[in-house]
């Protein structure tokens, strides 16, 4: 069972602590996604755990042992490179090899081994080239495959496919995705795109700034983030926030404009500074609506329009509507809230309301 | 060929005039060909030449030798001359004799009958001819293998051994994090501020304690870590992206594995510019060599070559000789290895 688990880890370059104390744990087979914005630790936290990077504080735990003085070569981890970090000066097949050469596979087990993961992976045309010869596409496959062919009990990316343009990005997501679900290794996968996040993992950690904001299923922390943090940054556009507070049941603006929130079921004090988060999607324009805006831009893209709009305290609000919309520029409308949607956050702390 | 001839013959000037530019750059070119090959073309030409020619003066740039003649009655061949005034005017004689301004001829067709003329009536008879005596000398007289084997072990050991101890060195340097790196850094570097005079005696001291005196040893292990080849091949190597040694341990590859498989081959533009730099100190250097090595024995050739110069006189033509014979390896060198220079410099300059 290769699981993986961190138990508080930290680590520091000089007098700068980067990882501050990350707590979880990544089940066997699971496909888990380090999300943050770029400065979050999230690539040190990987490359703490192959092993390329000591770590100062904690422990790193695989398969129920305690991994931190045992070097990375001999962890069973693999990993692909943001760079790719092919061997420039030897042939796909010789990049492929070179990790079975030195764990001293016999000769004719490498041929047919890496033979096997060229075909999977459809580089096998391009065995003998080197890399300088490659399409990024194809020299992301041989990273992958000199991952793959040494059979690692987990499998690490650093932000693999942010060197690739967008519609080759789009088809490599869906042969890593499919490349899980194949070999059905555990996973560990390092980008600062949510949408990749969103759509490849099986569960998603959010870093900030070294520490673990959320961590939990794609879908829970879309639903349910359980900070400002994770609200904003998970789901694109991404959520409109509202400064406010709370009174009598409803959510008053700094402007004096009122939201009833029945039965919203969050836990406040009385005069606290609360924000209020809600998605573009759960905005509707609507005669009687609580909330008015006055419209600075509007996208229209056949099947769906974005409109956007500051609110009479100057916030800026993105409200998706599904189809195309008849709102113009420049026009004040009103919006009404589904209030079933709608997310309560301390202000100061940032943590949710919810009980 | 075709694109090399349009570089050369490439103008300034349209329709087949000459721009001044066009004047001004050949002229410059010419004058450069003159400049680097000249002193190369005159040294190679003169070791063709008798002692006799190379004494004269005005110098001519062609090798000349004296035609001569088989004479019956004498052994050896005989010098043939042009009389230039008297009764045998413009008539080929053959010098039997000569005491100061007098000398003794015989026409080739009557060897009995000894003229007397005075050499001022004498002109030499001459022919553009390659005299290859200078260069058999050397084989027959001078231990010129040994020389040459002296040298080129020397060459051969110190740049592999140079190689080896300064990409070692470079690699540490360049890609691991351990305190105290930068100081032993600038302290390597700072031995270049250091001129090899300076530390000559002390070398010498220990050199000879080690006992390697008189031993080509004693020429290679000192030279054998460079100050400039550690940061040469340091600064080409911090280029070496680090995620591929992070690739390479991931794949199981030792340290050593790491730089015998990955850093070496990945260096090797800057590796070849170094030895191409050691293999021409090696061979051209003298001064080291010439205070280490004391025996014939075991004279590189740069040595033997200055044994060539006596106090009182110069054995030049054999010296002029042992000189291209030095000079034609390094040749050797830099046509095969130019490649990498170029590719080395090309590849330093960026991407």
């Amino acid at each position: 069972m290769a699981s993986i688990e961190l138990r508080d880890v930290r680590k520091s370059f000089g007098s700068v602590e980067v990882i501050k104390g990350i707590d979880l744990t990544v089940e066997h087979g699971e496909f888990c996604v380090f999300v943050g914005p770029s400065g979050c630790g999230k690539s040190t936290l990987l490359r703490m755990i192959s092993g390329l990077e000591q770590i100062t504080a904690g422990d790193v735990v695989i398969e129920g042992e305690v991994v931190n003085r045992i070097p990375a070569a001999d962890r069973g981890l693999a990993m692909v490179f943001q760079s790719y970090a092919l061997y420039p000066h030897m042939t796909v097949r010789q990049n492929l090899s070179f990790g079975l050469e030195n764990a001293r596979v016999a000769r004719a087990d490498i041929r047919q081994k890496t033979e096997e993961v060229a075909k999977m992976l459809q580089i096998d045309p391009l065995l003998d080239r080197r890399p300088k010869d490659l399409s990024g596409g194809q020299r992301q496959r041989v990273a992958i495959g000199r991952a793959v062919v040494r059979e690692p009990k987990v499998f690490l990316f650093d932000e693999p496919l942010s060197n690739l343009d967008a519609e080759l990005r789009v088809g490599m997501r869906n042969e890593i995705a499919g490349l899980h679900r194949r070999l059905g290794n555990t996973m560990i996968y390092v980008t600062h795109d949510q949408v990749e996040a969103m759509t490849m993992a099986d569960k998603i950690a959010v870093l900030r700034a070294g520490r673990l904001e959320q961590f939990g299923r794609p879908l829970d922390l879309f639903n349910r983030p359980e900070n400002l943090f994770v609200a904003g940054f998970i789901g694109s556009p991404r959520m409109n926030f509202l400064a406010g507070r709370i009174d009598d049941g409803a959510f008053l603006l700094e402007k004096g404009e009122r939201i009833a929130l029945p039965g919203h079921g969050f836990t406040h004090q009385p005069g606290q500074s609360v924000t209020l988060g809600i998605r573009p999607t759960a905005l509707q324009p609507a005669q009687d609506g609580p909330l008015t805006i006055e419209v600075t831009s509007v996208e229209q893209l056949g099947t769906e329009s974005y409109i956007y709009g500051t609110t009479t305290d100057d916030t800026r609000l993105t409200v998706h509507e599904p189809g195309q919309t008849r709102v113009a520029f420049g026009e004040r409308i009103a919006l009404s809230l589904d209030t079933e949607e709608v997310h309560l956050f301390d202000t100061d702390s940032g943590h949710t309301l919810r009980a | 060929m075709a694109s090399l001839w349009s570089m050369l013959t490439a103008t300034r000037g349209r329709n087949g005039r000459l721009h001044w530019t066009d004047w001004a750059s050949y002229a410059y070119l010419t004058f450069g060909i003159l400049l680097m090959f000249g002193p190369v073309v005159w040294l190679v030409v003169s070791s063709f030449k008798t002692p006799n020619e190379l004494d004269r003066f005005p110098p001519r740039f062609l090798p000349y030798v004296q035609e001569t003649v088989e004479v019956e009655g004498f052994s050896d061949p005989l010098q043939v001359y042009t009389v230039t005034e008297g009764d045998l005017a413009g008539e080929h004689v053959a010098q039997t004799r000569r005491a100061g301004t007098r000398a003794e001829v015989v026409r080739p067709d009557a060897p009995d009958d000894r003229i007397r003329l005075r050499t001022d009536q004498l002109q030499a008879v001459e022919r553009v001819g390659f005299t290859t005596s200078n260069y058999t000398e050397l084989f027959e007289r001078f231990t010129f293998f040994r020389y040459l084997f002296n040298s080129t072990f020397i060459t051969v050991m110190a740049t592999l051994i140079m190689l080896l101890v300064n990409s070692m060195a470079a690699f540490a340097l360049s890609k691991y994090e351990f305190r105290g790196r930068t100081p032993v850094l600038l302290l390597i570097i700072a031995t270049l501020m250091i001129p090899q005079t300076v530390v000559l005696v002390p070398l010498y001291l220990l050199v000879t304690q080690m006992g390697l005196y008189n031993s080509l040893w004693g020429v290679i292990i000192p030279g054998a870590a460079t100050p400039t080849g550690v940061f040469l091949l340091r600064q080409y190597m911090v280029t070496i992206p680090d995620e591929i040694l992070d690739a390479a341990r991931m794949d199981k590859a030792s340290e050593w594995k790491i730089f015998w498989r990955i850093i070496l081959p990945l260096s090797a533009p800057a590796i070849a510019v170094l030895a191409i730099l050691a293999i021409m100190w090696r061979w051209n250097d003298f001064l080291w060599p010439l205070i280490v090595l004391s025996e014939n024995e075991k004279f590189t050739l740069q040595i033997a070559l200055f044994s060539f110069q006596g106090e009182f006189q110069t054995n030049w033509p054999n010296l002029l000789a042992m000189t291209v014979l030095t000079l034609l390896p390094i040749a050797c060198v830099f046509m095969f290895l130019q490649k990498y220079i170029a590719t080395g410099i090309a590849s330093t300059g960026g991407k």
